[in-house]
């Protein structure tokens, strides 16, 4: 493997860290409205106050790792996203501060910040979905130049992503809670899961249908052979593990065997998405050999990743370690 | 929008974005190894005065670290989409330095915070301990990757130009080139300052309105032993770090000095004030000291430097903006020298926690610091124009090609949203400084309202902000 790939896999790993961890940061965020009750969010809250800042670090990662690696993806898909990625920032930001300012805020600025904490968090995951559509559509480049416009990245298509990641992050975020909570919410969260996760391989159908027939490229990669014989495990895993997280769901104490069914289809949709790329960094002209930093770059921060991401996720899983078990009500952090 | 293309609307857009985001930094860093010294103290001397003051402290730190943290996550993104030619220009150097700040500072900051904020209880106070350690160790090695990154495009070095973009050709060279060790001391002198100022501001105002308790005498009396030893400090890093300015960007020294040309055989004088008149090349209604400004940037009585007339007129920078941001900032280090040295002369005649008119001093210079790191970056900044990595691209190459239109809806949108979020979570930030510290405060193991004698606190009026 070159250098190019390498950090294309690191790159791509860090992403998926990313759309796990925070994936259920956003998606407890996502289920406010069906939890009206102030004590039951405080403890939804409470789950992941002590690690969402180092969930969220992830995405800077893979924003680095890309300036860092691919300068030319970079400049190109950033200028192209611009607008979504802004509309993804600042929900970013509001959810972020909610998370302080819900339990600093003056009584009455209260229901605000609530407000602001599911506004933010299905802002950002709706744009996150929307900008991954809007990817897999491509762009009209030439060299660093994005020759397409503002609202290019609009389609009907982008908007179906960003409603069907909506779902994703809000099956992680109800089973992340059959973990972490007990009594009535605990029982709220299995009978959500359910529903979600149906939706949740609708959009996965969707869009396992909609990228071939509207990318021929795509359509070639699954569908010939003998591609189809290797990829065909990706949609067979879905089904299997959609049926094991219905059982557990079915049981009086799911455990954390849903949540990580649920990790795990996340991770198979992903794939799915990289296998339909691949070599591709920017759809549908740009490839990863032609995006790269100088070698000088690439080996330089390599050795920094090689060397330290071990150690996070050493320190990461400790902090997690630290903080397991059921959280009760009125055992806030705060 | 008023007339502004889309690069001034961009340049408008990232320097909002960055003053915003820099105020939160400077507090972070400061107030994170203030906390470590703390617990440290506490861990050592047992005083529960420090594990009080660290438990106040730490709220509004975690208060503060989130703004820090989703202001700076705008800025990450900002180079891609604001400044496309620059990253696909430059990214292969400044994208590097990023990557190793968020794998080394920003991953060490946010897995140890939760920790610092939440584990009191959960975890031996020796590992807690460390956990605060490390993250104030995040945030100064953050400090030191971004303003490596900051320097680099300041003062380039390290690179080639191949196929028109920046291949790096020696890191060591990239990484300590030469204003980054000046830039590094200056801004983590500044950010300590800052804090102190800060610190030491709500213990002035606490004992103002008559809250005098231990607590509050330790916050001020710790707050002025750090000025005093900072500020002196600050303004000598400084001049080390104009005379290095004069060697590498010698346009920018023109312009914070007001200094159009030399007159063979004379010295040059210090301007304190007066108007850059960018049009006539002249600096109107001067005050000025003969031959300081020789004396200070040549030590010599008569000597030169290069004046702005010597760069053609497309190679200077803005004149009047970095002229005055260069005052505010040394206008307002001189005060924070002030400060130190009258509250030692009071703190020696044993009237350190009295007197009114030393205590609003104290008080008003509070925002001072974060004023002064503003002025100083605008300084930094804008003395760099038109340049983006001076000599070698310029700021009108570097920008994305959005829009005015979509330049403008984007900058309004930020500069709503930040107004509210910033502003509001300040004033939370703001209230729980007046709450001011209390005794037994979150501690377990004391029922802070039955046990500790609680002082009179003026602020039982503000019993909404919830405690806890
Ligand atoms: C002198 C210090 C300094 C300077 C000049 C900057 N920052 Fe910053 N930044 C920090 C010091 C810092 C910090 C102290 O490390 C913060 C503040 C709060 C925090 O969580 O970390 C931070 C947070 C922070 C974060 C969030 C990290 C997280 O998720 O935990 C990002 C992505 C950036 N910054 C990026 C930038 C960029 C792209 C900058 C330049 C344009 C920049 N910062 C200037
Ligand atoms: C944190 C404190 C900082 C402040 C307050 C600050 C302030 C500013 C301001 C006011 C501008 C606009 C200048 C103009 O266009 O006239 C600017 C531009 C810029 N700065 Fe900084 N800056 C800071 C740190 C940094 C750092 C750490 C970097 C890089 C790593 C950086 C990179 C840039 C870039 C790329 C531009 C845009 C191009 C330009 O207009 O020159 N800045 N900054
Ligand atoms: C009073 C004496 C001071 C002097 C002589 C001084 C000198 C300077 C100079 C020459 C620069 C521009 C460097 C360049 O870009 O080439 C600068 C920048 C800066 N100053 Fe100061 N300064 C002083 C006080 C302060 C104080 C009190 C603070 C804050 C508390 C401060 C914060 C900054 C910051 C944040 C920058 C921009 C970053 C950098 O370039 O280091 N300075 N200062």
């Amino acid at each position: 493997m070159d250098l190019a790939t390498v950090w294309a896999a690191i790159i791509a790993f860090g992403l998926m860290m990313y759309v796990i961890m925070d994936g259920f940061d956003l998606g407890i965020g996502i289920l406010f409205p069906f939890v009206p009750a102030r004590e039951d969010r405080d403890v939804m809250v409470n789950t992941v106050a002590p690690v969402w800042d180092g969930n969220e670090t992830w995405l800077v990662l893979g924003g680095a790792g890309l300036m860092a690696a691919f300068p030319l993806a970079y400049a190109v898909v950033l200028s192209a996203l611009y607008i979504p990625l802004v509309l993804m920032l600042l929900g970013l930001i509001w959810r972020g501060v909610a998370f302080e300012f819900r339990f600093k805020a003056d009584e009455s600025h209260k229901p605000f910040w609530d407000k602001a904490f599911l506004f933010g968090s299905a802002t950002a995951t709706f744009f996150q979905g929307a900008s991954l559509g809007a990817f897999l559509n491509g762009f009209q480049t030439d060299g660093p130049r994005f020759l397409g416009g503002p609202m290019d990245w609009l389609t009907p298509f982008s908007v179906f992503t960003g409603l069907g990641l909506m779902a994703g992050y809000a099956l992680l975020g109800a089973t992340w809670l059959i973990v972490r909570t007990e009594g009535a919410l605990h029982d709220r969260m299995v009978a959500l899961a359910r529903p979600v996760l149906l939706i949740l391989l609708a959009v996965i159908a969707g869009v396992s249908l909609w990228t071939p027939l509207a990318h021929p490229a795509v359509a070639e990669r699954w569908f010939s052979l003998p591609n189809l014989i290797f990829f065909s495990p990706v949609p067979i895993l879905v089904g299997v593990s959609a049926l094991l997280m219905l059982r557990a769901l079915a049981r009086p104490e799911p455990g954390v065997r849903p949540f990580l069914l649920a990790l795990f289809l996340l991770f198979l949709g992903y794939s799915g998405l990289g296998i339909s790329l691949w070599p591709l960094i920017v759809p549908p002209d740009i490839s990863i050999a032609e995006a790269a930093a100088p070698p000088e770059s690439l080996s330089f921060a390599l050795v920094g990743a090689v060397l330290i991401i071990p150690v996070i996720l050493a320190y990461t899983a400790w902090s997690y370690y630290v903080f397991r078990g059921k959280v009760r009500a009125g055992e806030g952090y705060h | 929008m008023f007339g502004l293309t889309a690069l001034d609307l961009a340049r408008i857009q990232f320097g909002f974005t960055i003053s915003f985001h820099i105020v939160f930094p400077a507090i972070t860093i400061g107030l994170a190894s203030y906390l470590a010294v703390l617990e440290g103290l506490w861990l050592w001397r047992k005083n529960p005065v420090h594990r009080d003051l660290y438990h106040f402290w730490s709220k509004i730190f975690a208060v503060n670290f989130a703004m820090g943290v989703v202001s700076g996550l705008v800025m990450a993104y900002q180079f891609g989409t604001n400044w496309s030619y620059f990253s696909a220009f430059a990214g292969s150097i400044t994208g590097p330095l990023l990557a190793y700040e968020v794998l080394t500072a920003f991953f060490l900051e946010a897995g140890f915070l939760g920790v610092m904020l939440f584990g009191w209880n959960r975890v031996g106070p020796g590992l807690h301990f460390f956990a605060t350690a490390m993250v104030a160790a995040g945030t100064l090695i953050s400090a030191t990757w971004i303003l490596a990154s900051n320097s680099w495009m300041q003062t380039p070095q390290g690179h080639e130009i191949v196929n028109g973009v920046v291949v790096p050709v020696d890191w060591l060279a990239v990484i300590f080139n030469p204003s980054f060790p000046y830039r590094l001391t200056h801004m983590v002198t500044a950010a300590f300052l800052s804090t102190a100022l800060f610190v030491g501001a709500a213990g002035a105002w606490h004992l103002l309105k008559g809250n005098d308790n231990p607590r509050v005498r330790v916050m001020l009396s710790m707050a002025m032993w750090m000025v005093l030893a900072v500020a002196p400090l600050q303004v000598l890093i400084g001049d080390r770090h104009g005379l290095n300015t004069l060697e590498h960007q010698p346009a920018k020294i023109a312009a914070m000095e007001g200094h159009w040309e030399n007159t063979p055989g004379e010295g040059v004088a210090l301007i304190l004030f007066g108007w850059p008149d960018e049009a006539a090349e002249v600096t109107r209604w001067q005050i000025a000291l003969p031959n300081l400004s020789s004396l200070i940037l040549t030590h010599s009585l008569d000597g030169h430097y290069p004046g702005l007339k010597e760069f053609a007129p497309e190679d200077r920078p803005p004149v009047a903006v970095v002229f005055w941001a260069f005052r505010v900032m040394v206008g307002l280090g001189l005060l924070m020298v002030g400060l130190g040295f009258w509250a030692a002369w009071r703190r020696w005649r044993g009237r350190l926690y009295r007197g009114r008119w030393f205590l609003r001093f104290a008080c008003a210079m509070g925002p001072s610091g974060l004023i002064a790191i503003l002025a100083g970056w605008y300084t930094a900044e804008i003395g760099r124009q038109p340049w983006v990595v001076y000599g070698v691209m310029r700021t009108a190459d570097a920008v994305s090609e959005h829009s005015a239109l979509t330049m403008s809806v984007t900058l309004a949108i930020f500069v709503v949203a930040y107004i509210f979020v910033f502003g509001i979570g300040t004033r939370y930030m703001l209230k729980l400084v007046a709450k001011g510290p209390e005794a037994g405060e979150d501690d377990p193991a004391t029922d802070a309202g039955a046990s500790a004698p609680r002082p009179a606190r003026p602020l039982s009026a503000a019993p909404d902000v919830r405690e806890g």
